[in-house]
């Protein structure tokens, strides 16, 4: 459920056009782990049972201050007080530049469960 | 305690003439505690400069004629017979941190016992001692002794107790008690004696008892392990009083004594109409769910559980309390209880948070939601309604249900799938045929989702836990292998990825959620493990290592061989999201969230930890591309017999 959600909100939050699409993907890798967004989503940003799978995924900057300010399911609120706007967009650009997955069937390892 | 006295009184007569008679020739095993002060008191008397010669004193004492002194020695004390006791009950391991209280069972197991069935295990907390026990009965299916002392030693142990307890796992706990003031021979013994041992933990055992005869013993210790196995299983206490351990049994008194025989009570299967009636609710049903907690008790609960999802066409969903289901069956987590119109929990201790969400949990305060549809029958059949305590709050939300059975599922499900099979009409037949290649496209995209899902942060540092679930099948997949571990802590990657079919595959979880559990269980689950030569793995968590590490030492000294990894996440994890969270809700400081939540600087070696208590070990490896060569490496140490361990150096789930 929290994923549909998740997901949910992102994919209203696309519809709002890109107020701040730029940000330091740098200063968003050190805010990602100074302010604990690691400890569910990964320090990769893969998710988990603690929280979704958040790197690049089809998400603007202004989606992402959204959904942090206002969340579903087990994540906090996270309001400007902790962690601003412009951060958040750093921490945006850093999610956006995380290498995607290879296709599972490029893994040897992977590719095995795939056809065991 | 009149007949313990009497004993004494006699022995004390007996051995006073005995000594008279032949000083020098008995066997003097233990001196008075009288003579013991006076030797004590000539010690700390003696010249500060030491003379080199001997004085008269000395030289008397060492050319005359010995004094007569009194001796205890017995060739056959009472603790003899608690191991005749112990020896029908079929244990085959007992854990202990040794303890005075119990010393004289100790040296009866260990001399008039031949150390075997039950071989002693020497542990190095009583935490481990009963976490042992615990993960031993998870693949064996029977209880292990575990000797504590009554105070310390139960203080240590109780939370492996309580754990055990809300798991439902059967742990016989022989407590050591000098109830006798006049029996302990220190300041010590008196600090360690209590007068009502199992009080503390009455809450989280089952029974108890504290027999003042070892006639009492016999009886109480064989009612005991009957208790512990009946439905719902649970931990029981025997309290073995130092007096009736250490007292002479005369050969004519043992004579009397009497072992009761044992007869396991059958388990409780539910009630013939009520089980009908489920029947019907089922296979009328269009859509339903069967969730599984802890059903299977044996092999055949997991057969049982197959018949009954095949017979109705239902998915299961597996909370991961046993091994209950293949994962890699086509009915496995392919439904949801959203969609459900009946819902069978079979042994599920809580399930009102399957059939709840509390939303919105990131605002102040707790709204509840019941996400079942409108008009969903719920049926549990669950062991707990049979019997329940209050102080502890491990039996969870009270649920509203349609319908509750008051039995053992395990017991339950053969009645209740000859009831499903005599209702299901050609009609009916049809319905439930027509939703298995839904179900079965639903359960393999599941899949297919998950190896997708594990392909990110392949190759991140540190390494991703479905990484490393993914190196750890690729070594064992061809192996009798048994998992000794918890999947919570891991995003359940191994449930994900691996193909967990066979009985001993999982072991569940702590039942408590009490952290410390974790390696002293898979250290007894693979114990158990050890005689059928699997090759037992344990994804070891560091918070949960921490706690009492030594069972490292004892996994390496009894030769336990089991693969160890270590999820390094260097932090307790679970507390570190939950301040962080704190800290959101209360907008200020969500950076200092690792204080006092994270386990680094200095990072802890684990490897080294593991060496030095005797255990080949590699690591830390934070590069993914290093963990498959060194879990080849550690299996070969396994194979061997020996336990191995490789830190790895983990994302944070």
């Amino acid at each position: 459920m929290k994923r549909i959600f998740l997901f949910a909100a992102f994919s209203a939050a696309a519809i709002f056009p890109a107020m701040c699409q730029t940000g330091d993907p740098a200063n968003g890798k050190k805010l990602f782990a100074r302010d604990g967004c690691y400890e569910c989503h990964g320090y990769a940003g893969q998710g988990g049972a603690a929280g979704a799978r958040i790197a690049v995924i089809g998400l603007n900057a202004q989606g992402l201050i959204r959904y942090v300010r206002a969340p579903a399911g087990a994540m906090p609120a996270y309001t400007d007080k902790v962690i601003t706007d412009q951060e958040l967009t750093d921490v945006w650009a850093y999610l956006q530049s995380l290498p995607k997955a290879k296709p599972a069937k490029d893994i040897p390892l992977l590719n095995a469960l795939e056809h065991k | 305690m009149a007949r313990s006295k009497k004993i004494s009184v006699d022995r004390r007569g007996f051995l006073k003439g005995a000594a008279a008679g032949a000083a020098a020739g008995a066997a003097a095993l233990v001196v008075k505690p009288e003579a013991a002060k006076a030797q004590e008191a000539a010690e700390v008397h003696r010249p500060a400069t030491p003379n080199p010669l001997p004085g008269a004193k000395q030289t008397a004492s060492e050319t005359a004629p010995p004094p007569r002194v009194d001796v205890w020695t017995t060739d056959r004390p009472g603790s003899d017979f608690m191991v005749d006791v112990i020896k029908t009950l079929g244990f085959e391991y007992v854990a202990a941190n040794p303890g005075s209280a119990f010393r004289g069972i100790h040296e009866s197991l260990i001399n008039y016992g031949g150390n075997k069935m039950p071989e002693l295990l020497t542990c190095c907390h009583e935490e481990s001692s009963v976490a042992m026990a615990h993960g031993y009965y998870k693949i064996e299916g029977k209880p292990m002794m575990v000797m504590a002392h009554g105070t310390v030693g139960l203080q240590h142990a109780s939370m492996a107790i309580y754990n055990a307890y809300a798991d439902r796992v059967p742990v016989y706990l022989l407590l050591g008690n000098i109830q006798d003031g006049a029996w302990r021979r220190s300041d010590v013994e008196w600090a360690h004696s209590v007068q009502d041992a199992a009080a503390m933990v009455r809450d989280y055992t089952k029974w108890d008892d504290s027999p003042v005869s070892l006639g009492g013993f016999a009886e109480s210790a064989v009612r005991a392990y009957k208790i512990a196995m009946t439905p719902p299983m649970e931990p029981i206490v025997i309290v073995a009083d130092a007096v009736l351990q250490e007292e002479p049994l005369a050969d004519a008194d043992r004579a009397k004594l009497q072992i009761p025989k044992l007869t396991l009570a059958s388990p409780p299967a539910g009630d013939y109409g009520a089980v009908k009636e489920a029947a019907k609710m089922l296979v009328n049903a269009e859509n339903p769910v069967l969730l599984a907690g802890r059903v299977a008790r044996t092999p055949e609960g997991i057969n049982l559980m197959i018949q009954l999802a095949e017979t109705l066409q239902a998915p299961v969903i597996d909370l991961h309390f046993r091994m209950n289901f293949p994962t890699a069956h086509p009915l496995y987590g392919a439904g949801s209880v959203n969609d459900a119109d009946a819902i069978l929990a079979l042994e599920v201790p809580d399930i009102w948070f399957s059939t709840h969400t509390q939303t919105p949990v990131n605002k102040m305060g707790m709204a509840s939601k019941r996400i079942t549809k409108p008009g969903a029958k719920v049926i549990t059949i669950f062991a707990g309604d049979l019997y329940g305590k209050s102080n502890y709050q491990d039996f969870g939300r009270y649920d509203e249900v349609d319908l509750a059975i008051a039995a053992d599922a395990q017991a339950t499900l053969p009645l209740l799938i000859d009831e499903c099979r005599k209702l299901i009409t050609p009609e009916r037949k049809a319905v439930i045929q027509g939703r298995a290649a839904k179900l079965a496209e639903a359960s393999r995209r599941n899949r297919e989702r998950d190896i997708e899902q594990a392909a990110w942060a392949w190759d991140a540092s540190p390494v991703s836990t479905a990484r490393m679930a993914a190196e750890l099948w690729n070594q064992i997949k061809t192996e009798d292998w048994s998992l000794v571990s918890d999947l919570t802590f891991v995003s359940n990657w191994p449930g994900r990825l691996w193909d967990f079919e066979k009985p001993y595959h999982f072991i569940g979880g702590h039942g408590a959620y009490g952290v410390g559990y974790g390696a002293p269980a898979a250290v007894g689950a693979a114990l158990a493990n050890k005689k059928h030569g699997r090759i037992s793995v344990n994804i070891q968590c560091d918070g949960d290592l921490n706690y009492a590490p030594g069972v490292l030492w004892t996994a390496a000294h009894h030769r336990i061989p089991m693969l160890n990894i270590m999820h390094n996440n260097r932090a307790y994890h679970q507390e570190l999201m939950y301040v962080e969270d704190m800290a959101a809700r209360a907008r200020r400081g969500v950076d200092r969230a690792k204080i006092g939540t994270a386990i680094e600087d200095p990072n802890i070696d684990y490897a080294m930890m593991a060496k030095a208590y005797g255990m080949f070990s590699e690591g830390p490896i934070d590069n993914p591309n290093d963990l498959g060569p060194a879990i080849k490496r550690a299996i070969e140490v396994v194979k061997k017999g020996e336990p191995a361990m490789i830190d790895v150096v983990t994302q944070p789930r």
